[in-house]
């Protein structure tokens, strides 16, 4: 297996889509899985999804990781930046076999940018009443997890309160998941990620600023 | 080199990615009955075939598994699902509560409080609390949808019209988050308890009607009641006849054709540690000439 530098070089050269899956695909997507469970039952803490994948630039190794655990012909994956996302594309779909859609209403994952604009959420499917399981799970990069104003976590898989510290949330972010937890049972999850690490954040976490 | 003859943990990765896809929804939405497309396993329904999809789907090679049936680890159920995933998965397992990582449970939770990083998988027969009022699927989902429990409660009302108390004994509802009536699974009422504010994880999967749902950890579970019939749990009037616990949940046992019976822990791990402890009960059964005095008394 390619560490990741050799991934990033051979890239330039080729499209480099073949390479830097799983190494063990049933363990690893096991050991991903749980990882990926944990942070959805106990939202804020750090799930640890390095070194399980090396895919092309600019996926990163936490998105991808979660993208080769959950994602096959029966859920839609929707890229915010296609156009950017040529190698990414054609590594999950080899990886995968989900298909890319270009209608944000069928996504079953979104593979947001930085600071994505919280507007466009909006078309996302949510569910319905009756199966509001049938939402969208959006995967949302940031600068960092940890080191930027304090967030206040209350709700489901939280003892009393956490706390959070991202960088580089998009704009309007915690006004836009109180419209989400408003919405409940209704709603968008969400899995913020850097580089190799993701925090989860259900429809059931209540974020305020602290 | 020899193939495998199946993948680890049975099932095939597809069908593990569906239903890892069907818990991670149930995460988010505490109590809400996920479809998932519950495939056939070498055990008939209702021998707990959606416990064992659910925890083929989380279990990985370091856990080390506790299978329980009505609390004792020595039955039928409780022996082949162990067998089986030592088999299918080479996972380690155990009869302690406290080593366990994945507990998967046909009907009790231990007594042993879990804690944190444990993840506890019920087996449901019947995972809609809705179902024996509502027969129809599409009645219920619109019901959960508009909060409509009003039902519910008229059925625990007609217990107290009849019996002069709530009788329902096991499987009895819960409100998850202030939001979703949820079947605990046919647990005694005893535990469910243990289900609010629990640090473990848990899981139910129902095989045959082919629903996941979850309880993330300290998720607010709260038994059905009223204002002037607030809810009980069971009460013993005696403690184990082996380990002498108390405030924990008892097994009748019958010991002879004339009335003779004894009470033991229906959670064998909790009674064996406590006789490993040195706790000693009564140990003889009480005599059926006692007992009838007892309850003409």
């Amino acid at each position: 297996m390619s560490t990741p530098n050799e991934t990033r070089l051979d890239s330039a050269f080729t499209r480099h889509v073949f390479e830097g899956g799983f190494a063990d695909p049933v363990m690893d997507s096991q050991a991903v899985f749980r990882r990926v469970m944990n942070a959805l039952a106990e939202p804020g803490t750090i799930a640890d999804l390095a070194g399980f994948v090396s895919p092309p630039a600019p996926l990163l190794q936490a998105t991808a990781a979660i993208l080769l655990t959950l994602a096959d012909y029966d859920t839609p994956v929707w890229f915010e930046k296609p156009e950017n996302n040529d190698d990414a594309i054609g590594w999950m779909s080899f990886h995968t076999g989900a298909p890319r859609t270009a209608d944000v209403s069928r996504a079953s994952f979104a593979v947001l940018e930085k600071a994505s604009p919280v507007e466009a959420w909006a078309k996302f499917p949510i569910g319905t009443s009756d199966y509001p399981d049938r939402s969208a799970t959006l995967i949302l990069p940031v600068a960092s997890l940890v080191g930027g104003e304090p967030l206040k976590l209350t709700g489901p898989g939280i003892e009393t309160q956490t706390m959070i510290t991202p960088v580089g949330l998009p704009e309007g972010f915690v006004a836009a998941m109180a419209e989400n937890r408003a919405a409940y049972p209704l709603g968008l999850d969400v899995l913020l990620v850097c580089g190799g690490e993701a925090i989860g954040l259900p429809r059931t976490t209540r974020i305020e600023e602290a | 080199m020899t193939l495998p003859e199946y993948n680890f943990a049975y099932l095939d990765e597809q069908t593990k990615r569906m239903i890892r896809r069907a818990i991670l929804k149930g995460i988010a939405i505490p109590g809400y009955q996920v479809p998932f497309a519950s495939r056939e396993m070498p055990m008939p329904y209702g021998w707990g075939t959606g416990g064992v999809q659910v925890t083929a789907a989380i279990l990985g090679p370091d856990d080390v598994l506790k299978v329980i049936d009505q609390g004792a680890d020595d039955t039928t159920n409780a022996v082949s699902i162990r067998a089986f995933f030592a088999k299918t998965a080479n996972v380690a397992t155990t009869t302690k509560t406290a080593d366990a990582t994945v507990i998967q449970t046909r009907h009790r939770i231990p007594e042993a409080p879990l804690s944190a990083g444990q993840v506890i998988v019920y087996q449901v027969p019947i995972p809609e609390p809705l179902r024996f009022l509502e027969p129809r699927e599409t009645e219920t989902r619109v019901m959960h949808g508009l909060e409509e429990y009003g039902l519910i409660h008229v059925k625990l009302y007609e217990d107290i019209a009849q019996h002069g108390h709530i009788a329902t004994t096991y499987a009895y509802p819960v409100k998850v988050e202030d939001r979703y009536v949820m079947d605990p699974s046919p647990i005694p009422k005893f535990d469910n308890p243990k289900m609010n504010g629990s640090p473990a994880l848990q899981l139910f999967g129902a095989g045959r009607e082919k629903r996941i749902y979850a309880l993330p950890p300290f998720t607010n579970v709260v038994s059905l009641d009223f204002e002037d019939h607030p809810f009980e749990v069971q009460k013993f009037k005696q403690p184990c006849a082996l380990c002498n616990a108390t405030g924990v949940y008892l097994d009748e046992v019958v010991t002879d054709d004339r009335g003779g019976r004894m009470y033991v822990c229906s959670d064998t791990d909790h009674c064996e540690t406590r006789r490993e402890e040195g706790h000693h009960g009564a140990g003889l059964p009480i005599s059926g000439a006692q007992t009838a005095k007892e309850d003409a008394a």
